[in-house]
């Protein structure tokens, strides 16, 4: 169990402590495991390997049609006409969709159902889908497309955020916040102006972070089947096929028990794939109306289309920090370009100000977060999903206060930690908080007192740290039930079947579930079979984002586990006549502590306990706990537990070019207690490729000129790392384990991406003496930066300027101890509190 | 209306096959669709992301631009291949010990590029590995397990008695 | 999955027979090597032909030799096989090296020297797909009436991106093409025009036969590629530099050139030979100021559009870099070559 000492915040008010609740912890023992924290294979291992792996697109049925997407090459017109008279009279064609065939709207968010499968009667970004053709092979259903006109009507395109700020008009959607403004948040905890006067530096800084995009090397598909009975089976490329499963039923106006949602493997998500998308919901109706079964694989270009990416977010942030660094009061404002939908907007709006709290204590703290309508593909959630751009905004400007200080950033930091077992400002509560640790490890490891400053010209070093949510606090749609459910299943041949809605896209989360319960009943974690990801079979989990899985299905699998354990345990101990409480599963036997050869293997306690009480099924469900926020928008950054990195990076800058390479970073998270080592390592190293990528070249570039279409949609033009760009990582793995965890662990999915962007930028100036306030650090900028310099002006590339937006009234939520109890002031009182 | 039929024998895999399939079809479009061999992916189907890798005579080649009907009398190996007797390919074996294929899609790519390239170079140096998997874009592992996944191979097919370090699966200390 | 479009596909195991196949075809006939350009271009719909004519099964047209001092190379050797080659290395290093720079280890297995040195312009208006093409109306190179780079220009400035036709122009590489009317050899760099669209000067039914490189007697050459990732990516920018180092000045304590050329790659639409960077480099032993003078001479005229990977005032900022880069390598490499 972690200490639960007190602890002081902030030097402010009073110490804060907070309890957490018993109840939802599950029984964790930290000692004694024999497969967590183990570096297996996954179970799916050897499949991946064989390629006998069945993605979407692997899956051939007979009769299967193919089906292809017309997709709009306007940025913002009305639809006056569409006629698919000569497509459909194509020899080949089945059948031929248009809006009107699919007129309900969905999205994923219950507040932005703002999304038709085929648009009706306006299309807001290139490749915007508005007809769909099923044909007998790919290639009649690509020539159908051709014959299909569309008689279109333009509107002024919105290219970026700014442009939707200054343009409200012609507003690409109906409802949000006013003209283009999707949605505004306004959210104040204590009075910062009264923190800047309290502060001994105050720092203003602008920063600039491009939108990027997932690129799972699985390009989407879907293949949907109806079959006579009425019963349809849609299986996807998804993350979320719980979310799909009610986006079918809500358009196609079906009951859901008759909608049948299998989530292969996906290829690669990273946040695309977890949306209900148009591919999934039209194959599902072209195969009602042609009774045959279709298959839709979107080509690459497509997949571009889809993006649901890394939101492009221009940030301001004010900090006020005394002598030796502690933050008086933070300011920070943020303009996300959304594109054409809602999408996880609203949520990725919040996350862009929620968790700048959780690393190091912000006394007063106050949040504006904006987000646009603009004419290109929807934005959403990406690894760190809105939070990876007010890192990066955050640790280059503590790099900047640091510098002026005369602190190292190092030391800066590690003097200023929250506190674990604390509350943040906004009502975040931190659990478990190895940050200093991890630290510690980085700047040992990379030898940081050595090279900081002290490299040669063109070499340099830096350094960042991050936090990030293990799961959300809150559901997508409002419900009270649980975020993860299990069911398990005891077999008398001593076989155990776990059944579970989460889905397998490469993180292993199929073999967490196995691990779990082989820990749990003392199994071999190969032999547990793992049945996952179909809405017919498995309780619903929500699905693969926010690095839920591993927290909520892993304690959900606990209890399903101990659950059987309970039941069988008993059973045993009646047969071995020792008391229940000596009964020991291990190796694959059920014996008694105290003369472990008094025992029988674990099938025959199944059949004991099946001939005593029937057939053995237990199940267990995981609901987060209660927040501690409850003012509007405290949806958004409360979690069971947050993981922590820090990293270092080491730059090479080429003074001629501007090319910025990167020979290795050293990084060390916080999984709280790995459940595979080997799993935790790779989704490490995957997240610092990611962040390299975003940091250095990964760009969703359009050309606002040209009718705004996608510049590059493509995967020569949209700049992954190869293998020769990829850096060295030296990775540490801090365990401390979170009473909140499934054995104390933690994610590591997205949260080792949020430090490389930065501590990549704060190396390049430790190696040039520049700022590149904005990524990618192209060697363009690089080179701009080096020539301001050499002509005397500010060595800086990055937005100079921040727009104004018309904010609403600030929610005013007093921080914890300012007597604050997690609600908002009322209005009234705010007013009047303002007066005074 | 369907294509006309072109039929071509080949070596796939080690057997004699014989297939027809159109004319105008890319090799990736013949083994997924026409032999039933979905093990080999697809993330372009223009040349820039090697996900579609399988060998020609022992090549690495990109299936996705190479003609079905130009591999008559070639040697294709797919992933499928790879094993043999039941048993893993130690490349394949590797891979799976460390993690190197998450979720799975550019492994077979990866896979088929690195036993060519075991194949004139046994004992390949990091550089070497990083030069010959250039062509190949993953998206999930960063590369380094892949590398070492190679590189524990590379020992094991060279009769050394090889297991992962300690850092490799663990982290460091 | 994107798919080629329908045509018929021809193995000819001659010259003549590739010709005659050429001819019964017409227009709508195209030679293919490697297929690692056609393809993709045809799966963007940007040729269709309908008969395409594999020029890999024809003898004549595969592996090298010395032939009175020279090499003579067959279009259809794979840019592999160049770059892997004991004799190119020694004695063309640069042609190995442009080879070894093109894209990826599995591309150059498949990719031929014939097609890379006829490689089609490129430009990030046209390398897109249909629809995409659809969406900014086309443009002049395939469908389209204007050009969305230079939208007043009269001609299409899509971008020579063929890493080893730079080297050819520079070292003096002779082309032979073969076609109905017979053969004609043609020095490299009268291969090609300032054209997008006729980039070539072969005519579309003539096949290279043969590259034949000049004897490797008392000159070097370089080339340096610029690119966003060390794989994959087509040049921006490639600087191809050749000396000819005066004779007998081989053990003499300085060296002089007595001829050079530097030619850019990706600049415009045929590798651009720039005569005043060669010029300054006469006469001197390729001493700082002379390479800085060749390096400025070379900058000056080169004129990227915006049409490629990077912001076009860096990459032209980028041709002094590499020049001076590429002409200090040869410096060096006569330094090491004396030592
Ligand atoms: C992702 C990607 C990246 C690439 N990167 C690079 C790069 O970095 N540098 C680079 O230089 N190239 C690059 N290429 C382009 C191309 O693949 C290579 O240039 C390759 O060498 C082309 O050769 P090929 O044999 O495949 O050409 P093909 O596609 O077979 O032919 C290309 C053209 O040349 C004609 N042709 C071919 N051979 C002859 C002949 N003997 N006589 C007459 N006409 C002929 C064909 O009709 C066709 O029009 C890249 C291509 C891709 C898809
Ligand atoms: S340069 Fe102009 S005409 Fe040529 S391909 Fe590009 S846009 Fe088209
Ligand atoms: S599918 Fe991408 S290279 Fe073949
Ligand atoms: S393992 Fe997912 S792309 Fe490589």
């Amino acid at each position: 169990m972690a200490t639960r000492k007190k602890r002081r915040t902030v030097g402010l008010s009073d110490s804060l402590t907070v309890k957490r609740s018993q109840s939802d912890s599950p029984t964790v023992r930290l000692s004694d495991h024999r497969v967590i924290g183990r570096a297996l294979r996954k179970i799916d291992a050897t499949a991946k390997v064989t390629g006998a792996t069945i993605f979407a697109d692997d899956l051939f049925f007979p009769r299967m049609l193919y089906a292809k997407l017309l997709r709009s090459p306007h940025p913002h017109a009305k639809i006056l006409r569409v006629d698919v008279a000569k497509a459909a009279r194509l020899a080949g064609v089945r059948a031929v969709l248009t809006g009107k065939d699919l007129p309900i709207p969905f999205g994923i968010l219950p507040v932005s159902q703002d999304e038709h499968a085929l648009a009706p009667d306006k299309v807001r970004f290139v490749g915007d889908p508005v007809a769909a053709v099923a044909a007998t092979s790919e290639d009649v259903a690509t020539a159908a497309l051709d014959l299909i006109t569309v008689e279109y009507e333009p509107l002024r395109p919105v290219p970026d955020a700014e442009d939707a700020v200054a343009h409200p008009e012609p507003r690409i959607h109906d409802y949000g916040d006013g003209g283009n403004l999707h949605k505004l948040i306004h959210l104040e905890f204590g009075d910062v102006e009264t923190g800047f006067a309290a502060a001994d530096l105050v720092r203003e800084d602008l920063f600039f972070y491009e939108g990027s995009t997932h690129l799972p090397m699985e390009q989407h598909a879907a293949v949907a089947q109806w079959s006579a009975d009425r019963k349809l089976t849609v299986w996807s490329s998804t993350q979320t096929p719980h979310y799909v499963h009610r986006a079918l039923a809500k358009v196609l106006e079906l009951p859901p028990a008759r909608i049948r949602v299998i989530a292969t493997p996906n290829g690669g998500g990273f946040g695309g794939k977890s949306d209900p998308f148009s591919h999934e919901i039209v194959v599902a109706k072209l195969a009602m109306v042609t009774g045959r079964p279709v298959k839709i694989t979107l080509t690459r270009e497509e997949v571009f289309y889809c993006h649901r990416g890394r939101h492009p977010t221009l940030m301001w942030i004010k900090t006020g920090v005394t002598k030796d660094g502690a933050i008086t009061a933070m300011h920070f404002k943020s303009l996300l370009d959304g594109g054409g939908y809602g999408s996880y907007g609203v949520a990725s709006t919040y996350y862009t100000g929620a968790l700048q709290t959780v690393t190091y204590p912000v006394a007063r703290y106050k949040f504006q977060g904006a987000r646009a309508f603009t004419n290109k593909p929807p934005c959403g959630p990406k690894r760190g999903h809105g939070t990876p751009q007010p890192r990066y905004a955050l640790e280059v400007h503590l790099d900047k206060l640091a510098e002026q200080l005369g602190a190292d950033p190092a030391e800066l930091r590690l003097k200023h930690l929250v506190p674990p077992n604390s509350l943040t400002a906004n009502y975040l509560r931190v659990g478990s908080m190895g940050l200093g640790a991890c630290l510690e490890k980085v700047v040992a490891g990379s030898e940081w007192k050595r090279k900081f400053r002290k490299l040669p010209p063109g070499k340099g070093v830096g350094l960042a740290c991050s936090s990030y949510i293990c799961g959300a606090g809150l559901p997508i749609y409002w419900n009270n039930m649980p975020h993860s459910g299990v069911q398990l299943k005891c077999d008398r041949g001593g076989g155990v079947t776990v059944f579970c809605g989460s889905t397998e896209i490469g993180q292993g989360s199929d073999s967490i579930l196995a691990y779990i319960v082989a820990e749990v009943l003392g199994l071999d974690p190969f032999e547990i079979a793992v049945v996952t990801a179909d809405t017919d079979l498995t309780p619903v989990d929500l699905g693969s984002y926010s690095s839920r899985v591993t927290l909520m299905t892993g304690n959900a699998a606990i209890q399903a586990a101990e659950r059987a354990k309970e039941i069988l345990a008993g059973h045993a101990a009646r047969k071995l006549e020792i008391p229940a409480t000596r009964v020991v599963f291990a190796g694959g036997r059920v014996f008694d502590a105290e003369d472990p050869k008094h025992g029988m293997a674990f099938a025959e306690a199944v059949q004991v306990a099946e001939a005593a009480q029937g057939t053995i099924g237990t199940v267990g469900s995981y609901t987060p706990p209660r927040s501690a926020a409850k003012y509007r928008g405290g949806g958004v950054g409360p979690s069971p537990a947050y993981s922590y990195s820090a990293a270092v990076a080491e730059v090479d800058v080429d003074p001629d070019t501007g090319i910025v390479t990167v020979p290795r970073i050293w990084i060390a998270h916080d999984i709280g207690q790995s459940i595979n080592a080997a799993a935790v390592m790779g989704q490490v190293e995957g997240s610092v490729y990611m962040g390299l990528g975003e940091a250095l070249m990964e760009e969703m570039a359009y050309r606002g000129n040209r009718n705004v279409v996608h510049k590059i949609p493509s995967l020569l033009e949209y700049k992954s790392p190869t293998t020769l760009e990829m850096c060295d990582v030296v990775t540490y793995l801090v365990e401390d384990p979170d009473p909140s965890g499934p054995f104390g662990a933690k994610e590591v999915g997205q949260g080792p991406l949020l430090p490389v962007p930065p501590a990549i930028a704060n190396a390049v100036y430790d190696a040039v003496g520049v700022r590149v306030d904005e990524v990618p650090i192209t060697p363009e900028k690089v080179l701009k930066a080096l020539k301001k310099k050499t002509k005397g002006e500010e060595g800086r590339v990055g937005p100079t300027r921040f727009p104004d937006i018309p904010w609403p009234e600030p929610i005013r939520v007093p921080p914890p101890w300012e007597g604050g109890d997690g609600g908002a002031v009322p209005v009234a009182a705010a007013a009047l509190e303002r007066q005074h | 209306m369907p294509d006309p039929k072109a039929t071509i024998s080949f070596e796939l895999n080690g057997e004699p096959a014989t297939l027809a399939f159109a004319p105008h079809k890319t090799l990736l479009e013949v083994l997924r669709e026409d032999a039933g061999l979905t093990g080999t992916k697809h993330g372009c189907e223009l040349g820039e992301c090697g996900t579609c890798t399988v060998l020609l005579d022992g090549t690495p080649v990109l299936s996705c631009l190479l003609l079905g009907l130009a591999c008559a009398g070639h040697r294709v190996t797919t992933v499928e291949g790879m094993a043999a007797g039941g048993r893993l390919h130690p490349l394949q074996d590797a891979f799976a010990e460390l993690g190197a294929a998450q979720c799975g899609y550019c492994t077979p790519a990866f896979l088929l590029a690195a036993q060519a390239l075991l194949a004139v170079e046994p004992r390949p140096s990091r550089a070497a590995i990083k030069q010959a998997l250039a062509g190949n874009l993953c998206r999930c592992t960063g590369y380094l397990k892949i590398y070492e996944a190679v590189e524990l191979a590379a020992a094991r097919l060279r009769g050394e008695d090889a297991t992962p370090a300690r850092e490799t699966l663990y982290g460091h200390a | 999955m994107l798919r080629l479009p329908r045509f018929t596909y021809l193995q000819p195991t001659s010259l003549a027979e590739a010709l005659r196949m050429k001819a019964d075809a017409g227009p709508d006939g195209s030679y293919v090597a490697g297929g690692t350009d056609l393809y993709p271009n045809m799966k963007r719909r940007h040729q269709t032909p309908t008969t395409v004519i594999s020029l890999m099964q024809v003898k004549d047209l595969t592996g090298w030799g010395m032939r009175d001092g020279r090499c003579v190379m067959g279009p259809c050797v794979t840019l592999t096989e160049l770059s892997d080659s004991p004799t190119v290395r020694q004695s063309y290093a640069a042609v190995a090296t442009a080879a070894e720079l093109v894209s990826t280890p599995l591309l150059r297995n498949m990719g031929t020297l014939g097609g890379n040195l006829c490689l089609d312009t490129r430009c990030n208006y046209y390398n897109q797909s249909y629809e995409w093409r659809k969406a900014i109306d086309f443009c002049m190179k395939k469908d389209g009436a204007i050009c969305w780079v230079a939208p007043s220009s009269p001609r299409c400035w899509a971008v020579s991106s063929s890493d080893v036709a730079p080297v050819m122009v520079a070292i003096g590489a002779e082309y032979q093409l073969v076609g109905p009317e017979g053969e004609r050899l043609v020095p490299a760099a009268r291969c090609y025009h300032n054209d997008g669209i006729n980039y070539l000067t072969k005519q579309p039914d003539e096949i290279l036969a043969a590259v034949r490189l000049p004897a490797p007697d008392g000159w070097d050459a370089v080339y340096h590629k610029l690119r966003r990732r060390g794989s994959f990516d087509f040049p921006v920018l490639g600087v191809a530099a050749w000396v000819r180092w005066e004779r007998g000045s081989r053990n003499a304590e300085r060296g002089t050139i007595v001829d050079a050329r530097i030619v850019l790659g990706g600049v415009a639409s045929c590798p651009q030979e720039v005569p005043e960077a060669g010029a300054v480099l006469k006469g001197t032993a390729l001493d700082d100021e002379a390479i800085a003078a060749a390096a400025e001479a070379a900058y000056r005229p080169s004129k990227p559009l915006d049409n490629t990977d990077f912001e076009l005032s860096w990459r032209k900022q980028m041709t002094r870099v590499y020049a001076t880069r590429a002409l200090q390598e040869l410096r060096s490499r006569r330094s090491r070559r004396r030592e």
